[in-house]
């Protein structure tokens, strides 16, 4: 783990960048971080992110691709229209989540 | 009297009821598995059955033959669960009354989730192996495969014993060879995973197996749809198949959702130590039907059933419950040509090299293909029926141990 400054802020983050600390994202910082990867974002990005973030506590890992359709009302297929390759895991960058676990 | 209702009897139904029968008082305690049938399916052994090595009697047996006795065994289809009255509805309308739920009803293949797969080529050229009916079929399609291009593809995580698309992969692959048919056979592993498993020094070991093998692997594919000769990912690889093997999404049990007890693949949300429902007090979860995070696998299963077991009639007793489950886990991994190797892991250690189940002496090897973890794989099929059923002693810890086990350098570093 280490600091990282991002838009100003210290964060503390994983060897891949990933936030590991929940309180210390928002909303503002979300853009940011998804700028970092190229992706700006509108209202059906912020809906997913919200998912996320609101579904995290609870559970206490990342919520899946299938989890955000099923529960969360988003299909697969918008994600990847959304996010580009690989969704689940810049989803979670940008919610300041853990890279989800696939299950073993 | 008390009631301790177990839902479904497999591998854990089976053991926790067995194991809960001798600590509870037969005075104070009824003990009662429900399932839909008699016929208790050795699953570990459907790996075997598309490539000839087992057939039906190899692999069924009576279920009601493996409860101890004192244990009733009620055939019937759970429609559902009432956490409200501690009840439970079965199909016809027969309730049976809880003081204690098991909830212990697997988790199971549905190719009905994944758009085109129930198609027109469904048993015909594209399979699954995780049910007898659907091995014995992908037995026929193999005897009549002249080459050409298989697809294994897995459709989502998690699946029950998540090395067995691997193993298919390595034994489809000398299988062919033996045949003369490698060589005119593309053989592709469709993952939707990074790579071949997700933790590092397994995942390391295991890709290379495949690669040294030529057989291509194709990760973060998130198959969305299947048509008569291909298969096409969300983010728009389409991969053309003649034999096509698939591993369909893998959920738990209807009633589960309709009882509200489920979450969006109908496993139960429990807690990962004591295996109790999230929200009730005398509800639990057990093997293939919950959602902790580590492997659906038999191993897996028997350890949760002993330690839930235990802890509850600990608790009954008045003694303090126990139940601390790890997340260990130990796998067989056929490799092809008579060589297996061995997996042992838990929530926190990744599989690693070494010896088990004694540290240093073996005479298992962690992640070698050997031929002597192949032999004990087969042993295991004895075993499970005679000694780990029945609830006999067995020389396998539960909780998994570091000993013996070290970290390659080059992953450590």
């Amino acid at each position: 783990m280490s600091v990282a400054t991002i838009a100003g802020h210290q964060l503390h983050v994983d060897g891949e960048g990933f936030l590991t600390e929940y309180d210390e994202w928002d909303e503002a910082l979300a853009d940011e971080l998804a700028a970092r990867i190229g992706i700006t974002l509108t209202d059906r990005h912020r809906a997913a992110i919200r998912f996320l973030r609101n579904d995290f506590p609870a559970r206490g890992e990342t919520a899946t691709l299938r989890r955000v359709a099923v529960v969360g009302g988003i299909p697969v297929k918008e994600l990847f229209e959304l996010f580009g390759a690989k969704p689940a895991k810049k989803m979670a960058y940008i919610a300041g989540l853990p890279k989800p676990r696939g299950c073993v | 009297m008390g009631q301790v209702v177990i839902l479904g009897g497999g591998t854990a139904g089976t053991i926790a009821a067995n194991r809960l029968r001798r600590r509870l008082d037969r005075d104070e305690w009824h003990i009662t598995v429900v399932d839909a049938d008699d016929e208790h399916l050795y699953q570990p052994g459907l790996l075997m059955v598309p490539f000839g090595e087992y057939q039906r009697p190899d692999l069924v047996r009576p279920r009601h033959r493996y409860l101890a006795s004192g244990v009733r065994l009620v055939r019937g289809q759970v429609e559902l669960v009432k956490p409200a009255d501690n009840l439970v509805r079965l199909a016809g309308g027969e309730l049976l009354h809880y003081t204690y739920l098991v909830i212990a009803t697997g988790t199971t293949p549905r190719p009905d989730q994944t758009p085109g797969l129930l198609g027109p080529q469904w048993g015909d050229t594209a399979h699954e192996f995780y049910t007898l009916d659907g091995a014995e079929r992908l037995a026929g399609a193999l005897q009549r495969f002249g080459g050409g291009r298989v697809v294994i593809d897995v459709v989502d995580m998690p699946i029950k014993c998540p090395v067995a698309p691997l193993e298919f992969a390595f034994l489809l692959d000398a299988h062919l060879r033996r045949r003369g048919l490698r060589g005119r056979t593309e053989l592709t592993y469709a993952t939707p995973l990074p790579g071949a498993f997700t933790r590092p020094v397994a995942s390391q070991l295991l890709g290379s197996m495949l690669t040294d093998r030529n057989i291509i692997v194709e990760p973060d594919f998130m198959a969305e749809q299947v048509t008569g000769d291909g298969i096409v990912s969300y983010d728009g690889r389409r991969l053309g198949y003649d034999l096509l093997v698939t591993v369909p999404l893998n959920m738990g049990a209807d009633y589960v959702a309709d009882s509200g007890l489920g979450d969006e693949l109908n496993h139960v949300p429990v807690d990962r130590h004591t295996l109790q429902a999230a929200g009730y007090e005398n509800i639990f979860a057990l093997g293939d039907a919950n959602d902790v995070p580590t492997s659906k696998a038999g191993s897996v299963a028997h350890v949760e059933a002993e330690l839930f077991a235990d802890a509850l009639a600990a608790r009954l007793h008045g003694r303090p419950a126990e139940a601390d489950f790890d997340g260990h886990a130990n796998c067989f991994v056929e490799c092809g040509d008579g060589r297996a190797l061995l997996l042992d892991f838990n929530y926190d250690t990744e599989p690693l090299p070494g010896s088990y189940p004694v540290p240093g002496l073996g005479p298992f090897r962690l992640l070698r293909p050997t031929r002597l973890n192949h032999w004990g794989k087969h042993a295991f099929r004895w075993m499970y029926w005679h000694a780990l059923l029945p609830d006999r002693p067995l020389p396998l810890p539960a909780r998994m141990s570091k000993a013996g086990k070290h970290v390659p350098q080059e992953v450590a570093s």
